[in-house]
């Protein structure tokens, strides 16, 4: 066999291991969460621990987290990135020293996010075990992943765009906004799409700070327990509740899913509508 | 006044039987009295340490073309990104000597850095398009500048592409993107993106050499339509081409490591009687 077919059937085998993995997970999710699955499963409050009922409220509770996750860590990546990479010389110490923390921030466990939320948002700024709460330990995860993409994106700009546009007199933040904006749109979309991916899949963060309360929150100051939690608990602490756990886990991924598919389609219709009219 | 202008005044003197300062152009058509609209004064550019470009001084005369030859990595393109203080945009580029915009120190610091790129625009070697539609291409730097009315707008995106000899090419497509353009459509477009802002000065760093024979000869005659209305600053490798269009040449040479200025004067002095041996050598193709 030659090399070259050596490493096609390498490449085959390598992409057809990592499929099935995941074809096997979410078989297995589809087969035994399917069945549960219903419009009163999605509105109904759970009852009797989560074993009976629905995950209304806890549906509600995770878009709330996540949104005030994304909602702080978006303009705060986006603004970080922008200092890096346009008004931050390439050998700067303040730039090295900010990358280097960000890459540190980027590995550490959630579990001490979660630990530092606590001691932080919940007992220090005394906001409780809130949706608040775990929503800005969420931010504080997914930061260094919207700031690295975002680097990256601006960073794979090509430098033609800055000297054309300093050439015709644009001022930098109007090459900001009208050319590297847009073109690193790509890259801040899939940045988005990485960080609410990894937020809206987080447990341990959120067990400490917004907590498990499965009712239906009033506001951002209660408590709300987010789909991963209750998945976690439903499996982990209530007998009996794997079968609402599965249905819980498909709930998460189709809602995954489906933000991935409609922000890239918004992306790529805003980016062709700047070219077309704007 | 510096010196360098005072010298040209006096030859002026000199030959003042005929028009010009400098007597007639040589190269191209007649286009201009000559007066000098930048002149550059001992221009030492360098990189972190290590000099690129050294104690270079020339007139740029205005309404004429002065092609700027040599061979690759004497400096060149950094001469004429310092005339627009691109060069600020480079990281650890220091620029030493006086450059005058007529009359006034480029290096002043109450200098508007907008404002003179908006007079002494630039054309680079690569095309740079915007990702933006055509139109928007051209009024974007014009919006920047404070031109908002969409009548006036629409009106200088067409002037300017039939200045170029685009329009009739595009005009059914204004609104689709630049980028789907030829690089020598392109070419033009940055051409006409720069002359919207009604420049004084247009500094082209090597306009044709991204370029096929064909969509050269089309922006080559664009830049021959030019002279007269604009001052241009050209680099080109094509001796040919600087040969037909320029009329006046300046020859950089890497001395050391770093570039400098060998021979500056009319174009047809230049290429038919070089007083450097080393002009002669590159003019000729010996060398470079």
């Amino acid at each position: 066999m030659s090399k070259i077919n050596f490493a096609t059937l390498l490449i085959w085998l390598v992409a057809i291991v990592i499929t099935t993995v995941f074809v096997f997970i979410l078989a297995e999710i589809i087969v035994y969460g399917l069945s549960g699955l219903s419009w009163s499963f999605l509105v109904e409050p759970p009852q009797n621990a989560g074993r009976s009922g629905g995950i209304g409220p806890i549906i509600i509770s995770t878009g709330l987290i996540l949104f005030v996750a994304i909602a702080t860590a978006a303009p705060l990546g986006l603004a970080t990135a922008v200092l890096l990479t346009e008004f931050t010389p390439q050998d700067s110490r303040f730039g090295f020293f900010v990358e280097r923390s960000i890459d540190i921030l980027a590995g550490i466990p959630s579990i001490v996010f979660g630990l530092f939320g606590n001691a932080f948002f919940c007992l220090y700024l005394g906001l409780g075990f809130s949706i608040l709460s775990g929503g800005l330990t969420l931010a504080c995860m997914v930061l260094p992943i919207l700031i690295r993409t975002a680097t990256e994106g601006f960073r794979a700009v090509p430098n033609d765009y800055r000297l054309a546009a300093s050439a015709l007199g644009l001022t930098r933040s109007a090459a900001l906004i009208h050319l590297l904006l847009p073109t690193a749109t790509p890259a801040l979309v899939a940045g988005l799409l990485l960080g609410i991916g990894r937020a809206g899949a987080e447990t341990a963060a959120l067990i400490f700070t917004s907590g498990y309360v499965d009712r239906m929150p009033d506001s951002l100051f209660d408590s709300g327990r987010a789909l991963s939690i209750h998945i976690y608990d439903l499996s982990m602490n209530v007998a009996g509740g794997d079968a609402n756990a599965n249905s819980t886990a498909l709930v998460l991924i189709i809602i995954l899913f489906l933000i991935n598919s409609t922000s890239i389609s918004l992306a790529n219709q805003w980016m062709h509508k700047r070219v077309i009219s704007s | 006044m510096n010196p360098l202008l005072l010298e040209s005044e006096s030859i002026a003197h000199k030959t003042s039987n005929n028009s010009y300062t400098l007597g007639p152009m040589q190269a191209g058509t007649p286009c201009c009295k000559p007066s000098t609209l930048l002149s550059i004064e001992n221009l030492s550019l360098y990189y972190g340490n290590k000099p690129a470009l050294e104690n270079v001084s020339l007139d740029i005369y205005q309404g004429c073309i002065t092609a700027l030859i040599g061979p690759s990595g004497c400096g060149k393109t950094s001469f004429l990104s310092a005339l627009n203080r691109l060069t600020d945009m480079i990281p650890d580029c220091t620029v030493t000597g006086n450059i005058h915009y007529k009359g006034i120190d480029l290096h002043d610091p109450t200098i508007e850095l907008l404002k003179l790129r908006k007079e002494i625009g630039m054309i680079f070697q690569k095309p740079v398009p915007f990702p933006l539609s055509i139109r928007r291409n051209i009024e974007l730097p014009l919006q920047e500048h404070g031109i908002s009315k969409q009548s006036e707008l629409s009106s200088i995106v067409q002037q300017v592409l039939l200045d170029v000899g685009l329009w009739e090419e595009v005009k059914n497509r204004l609104d689709s993107s630049a980028l789907d353009l030829s690089g020598g459509q392109q070419q033009r477009i940055c051409i006409a993106r720069a002359l919207a802002l009604k420049p004084k000065v247009l500094l082209m760093d090597e306009p044709c050499s991204a370029l096929d024979p064909i969509s050269s000869a089309v922006v080559e005659d664009l830049i021959k339509r030019l002279q007269g209305s604009y001052t241009i600053v050209i680099v080109t490798h094509n001796l040919a081409q600087a040969k037909r269009i320029a009329n006046y040449a300046g020859f950089f040479w890497v001395k050391e490591t770093a570039g400098c200025l060998i021979e500056f004067g009319q174009c047809k002095q230049i290429f038919e009687s070089p007083t450097h041996e080393l002009t002669a050598a590159y003019v000729n193709g010996c060398r470079g």
